[in-house]
């Protein structure tokens, strides 16, 4: 029988060691299942941890991958903490980039980038709404939110599957379901670098992240709505004694966080896509929660965690492409490194102990 | 009831049991004689719970052995327990509502017997010890006085020569403690050993033949409980001299603060109680006690008193005879009125956050600035860090470091720092429910001084509590809650301890059978 006692105190030098021990058993263990499988380990290991950074513009590639999901992380870090557990990103993302590209495709001959303000408030709103509907069901009716929010993923998925292949069709998409491209003031510039030209796919919806990853965390730690979300998610009776209220805060985190998915969907569209197509999003909204909790709901953890999700998704990308590994290989390896890194942070907070007897 | 031949039933020796770095146990040794009425005392946290469970089965010592009938046993588990002849009822019971008393009674044994038999069984047991109870009632329809019979019924069944009861009192009325003293008494006659947890002075007096005294997980008293004083058992178990609580004489004022009208609550979830046509003054400098066994309203009656629920209408609730049924909890406390939950972790404050974000939890709306909006923005935590430091040092709030998070906290200086919180907002009216539930008698008597303090001072107080001693202690009048009823209200001076214990029992309704 293992029982788990919590520590007395968390140890400062463990929060470092920990990571490093949870990666370099990771590193044990992959050799091992590569080896058993009969790929050669080291490579594998270097197209899965190294080759990424291996040239200065898959680095750039990296953020790409990272930005959406530390945007959805953080929106899903407000309402995990306030115990709300919103796991319908991924179609919040969908339908901020619906109604975003909606507002894009209507002014086809638009120029300007002050569009792009129009078309992420669009993205903000369309997730928010379609985040509204748990919220409202929750607050009201007392309806589960885990079960409408990932429900509504799926409706989601069908309707932007219908529009672009009924009302959105482009008629010149030779029958593909494709929307029209977006105006030049709806699309998501690459950043240029003078004298080394673009960093892989790195693009300005960059700038969000590093503009939100700040202002989240004030808003966390600095503001009573923050304080209000971390009261609400530790002891709710507390909350009702200070006069908080409940559903205002639910409905906002859920708005918060469904209009920040929205946002992701816009600039993952804008930037990298262009075009309405049934499939935008990656599962990055189901991603973003590995993230959040992996970032211990912490703005500036969730930038770390968002950014080494995304290297390791890329690392496997490029296992697969280059050495012919299948997924479920790469996707069993994610998953070790995951157990490890969770393994690692419990261990932090509570010591084992092995008792005999049946209870 | 001397009995001459001392044989030792259970000894156990040496029992050490540690949780984690906190001690519970260490090096305990006691022993328990046949047909004796052994009572264990101690604060709460002082390890009596820990030692029982540990006679039960439910949890392993450390180190140390136990011997029953001067052989050697491990009690690995309660089924252990059952089998050596001990028996145990828990302070909170462990019953299936939806189930009857026979059903109940029958899924808990050992050795499996017939539906009929055991409700024969039972009736004879009842008959025999005065234990009355309907064995084919629902469990969900009993009183608690009967419910406590039906774990004693249960634990009778096995024949044990070891009945050992967790605070057993703490849930009944006056009269019902009476009775179950009677019964215990008999069953000790007979033979059969008690072990009896407490730490109600006065009934290990009347009940106990010996009494052994733990304190911070320490054996270090047992004596002989009827040459022995309330008194010395208190200082004893507290290890320093008690201070007698300061009343003055004061000048009572006939000006009415608080005033409660015709409230009506129904009921929101299954197990919550309605509040029915619920009418209560307090005049200022008055305490006013609130009795009543847990579970009978109070926790519905204190959210609808602080705030945290509005009323239907608006003059239900009377402050210097302004109506503000409709107002929250906030706007109440920018009235002078102070409420405490009786839930002191979880309600009262976060447990994980440092003692200034729970300041800062109460009096968030005192930091607001409405000259720069962007300070307003920024109002956090950080802004009552001053004020939280105030309110530990005013009240004796003893930290392990300074702004610690809640947990860190024992009981009784949590409590002290809830009510300093709330002193510190210079209250025109406080309510303050079950504030001294669980704590130490250092801490407890602090807090008493306060509240009498308070209403010397001209406050109006309401104190809703379960301690009857407590209420007549403090109270200048004393109304009884029942079943979401509230009594009319009696001068202290005017009734007694057994009227409170009646009208605690529902007076008016049907009484329990007693034949």
């Amino acid at each position: 029988m293992i029982t788990f006692i919590p520590r007395d105190k968390v140890s400062k030098n463990w929060i470092i060691i920990a990571p490093i021990l949870s990666i370099v058993f990771t590193i044990f263990f992959g050799l091992l299942i590569f080896a058993f499988l009969g790929y050669n380990p080291l490579e594998t290991l270097y197209q899965i941890f190294v080759s990424p950074f291996s040239r200065i513009d898959r680095i750039g590639d990296i953020l790409v991958k990272a930005c959406p999901l530390i945007i959805i992380g953080t929106g899903l870090m407000l309402c995990f903490k306030s115990n709300v557990w919103n796991i319908g990103a991924e179609g919040q993302f969908i339908m901020g980039a619906l109604l975003a590209g909606f507002i894009a495709l209507s002014f086809p001959n638009i120029e300007t980038k002050f569009f792009l303000l129009i078309t992420i408030l669009a993205g903000f709103v369309g997730g928010a709404l379609w985040a509204f509907i748990p919220a409202i069901l929750k607050t009201k009716l007392n309806v589960n939110e885990i079960l409408v929010s990932l429900m509504l993923v799926y409706v989601a998925m069908l309707f932007i599957d219908f529009i672009v292949r009924g009302p959105l069709r482009d008629p010149m998409s030779f029958g593909f379901p494709l929307s029209k491209p977006y105006p030049e003031g709806a699309l998501i510039n690459k950043i240029p670098f003078p004298g080394i030209g673009f960093l892989g796919q790195l693009h300005f919806g960059i700038l969000f992240v590093f503009l939100l990853v700040p202002i989240s965390w004030i808003y966390v730690n600095k503001t009573l709505g923050g304080f209000k979300i971390n009261v609400l998610g530790s002891a709710p009776l507390a909350a009702k004694f200070a006069g908080f209220k409940q559903n205002s805060i639910t409905i906002t985190v859920l708005l918060l966080s469904g209009g920040l998915a929205g946002v992701a969907g816009v600039i993952e569209v804008s930037a990298n896509i262009g075009q309405l197509q049934p499939e935008v999003s990656f599962g990055y909204g189901f991603t973003a929660i590995i993230v959040a909790f992996l970032g211990r709901l912490n703005p500036v953890g969730i930038l770390f965690a968002g950014i080494i999700i995304a290297t390791v998704k890329l690392g496997a990308d490029n296992a697969q492409m280059t050495m012919g590994i299948p997924k479920v290989v790469t996707g069993l390896f994610e998953g070790i490194l995951l157990f490890f890194l969770l393994t690692g942070e419990t261990l932090q907070k509570y010591k084992i102990k092995w008792s005999e007897g049946k209870k | 009831m001397a009995k001459k031949e001392l044989k030792i039933l259970l000894k156990a020796t040496k029992i050490s049991k540690s949780f984690g770095n906190f001690v519970a146990n260490q090096n305990i040794d006691i022993s328990v004689a046949k047909g004796q009425i052994h009572a264990l005392l101690g604060e709460n946290g002082a390890g009596k719970s820990t030692l029982v469970k540990i006679f039960y089965g439910v949890l392993q010592p450390d180190s140390g052995s136990i011997e029953i009938d001067n052989q050697k046993v491990s009690i690995t588990s309660p089924n252990v327990a059952r089998k050596n002849g001990i028996g145990m009822v828990f302070q909170h019971f462990s019953l299936f509502p939806a189930l009857t008393v026979a059903e109940n009674i029958l899924i808990a044994l050992d050795n499996k017997i017939k539906f009929n038999k055991v409700v024969n069984e039972i009736r004879k047991l009842s008959k025999e010890w005065e234990l009355f109870v309907d064995p084919l009632k629902l469990v969900s329809e009993l009183s608690v006085g009967e419910k406590q019979r039906v774990e004693i019924i249960r634990c009778l069944m096995q024949n044990p020569s070891l009945l050992i009861m967790d605070e057993p009192t703490s849930v009944l009325t006056p009269q019902e403690i009476k009775n179950l003293f009677k019964i215990l008494k008999r069953l000790a006659s007979s033979g059969c050993s008690i072990l009896y947890i407490s730490h109600k002075l006065e009934e290990i007096i009347e009940l106990a033949d010996e009494v052994t005294i733990l304190k911070s997980g320490k054996s270090i008293a047992s004596i002989d409980a009827k040459k022995t004083t309330t008194n010395f058992l208190a200082e004893t178990m507290v290890g320093k001299k008690i201070t007698e609580l300061k009343k003055t004489i004061k000048s009572k004022s006939k000006n009415i603060a608080f005033e409660v009208k015709n409230l009506d609550k129904l009921k929101d979830h299954e197990f919550g109680i309605s509040l029915t046509n619920i009418n209560l003054q307090v005049n200022y400098g008055e305490i006013l006690g609130v009795a009543g066994i847990a579970g009978n309203g109070q926790v519905e009656l204190m959210e609808i008193l602080s705030g945290e629920i509005n009323c239907e209408g608006n003059d239900q609730i009377l402050l210097d005879k302004t109506p503000i049924g409709k107002t929250n909890i906030n706007e109440r406390r920018k009235l002078g009125i102070e409420t405490i939950p009786e839930e002191r972790t979880f309600h009262a404050t976060v447990p994980n956050l440092t003692l200034s974000e729970n300041t800062f939890l109460t009096y968030f709306f005192k930091y607001r600035n409405t000259k720069s909006w962007i300070t307003n923005l920024l109002n956090n935590p950080q802004n009552s860090l001053d004020e939280s430091k105030k309110i530990v040092k005013n009240n004796d709030v003893r930290c392990p470091e300074t702004n610690p998070i809640a947990s860190q906290l024992s009981g009784g200086n949590l409590q002290k720092f809830i009510l300093g919180r709330s002193l510190a907002n210079n209250p025109k009216v406080a309510i303050f429910s079950q504030p001294t539930w669980g704590v130490d008698i250092g801490a407890a008597t602090a807090i008493r001084q306060k509240l009498l303090d308070l209403s010397q001072s001209g406050k109006a107080v309401i104190l809703i509590s379960q301690d009857l001693e407590e209420i007549f202690e403090l109270s200048d009048k004393i109304c009884v809650i029942n079943e979401g009823v509230l009594s009319e209200i009696f001068d202290v001076r005017e009734i007694t301890a057994t009227d409170v214990g009646l009208l605690m029992g529902g007076k008016n309704k049907k009484m329990e059978p007693i034949k």
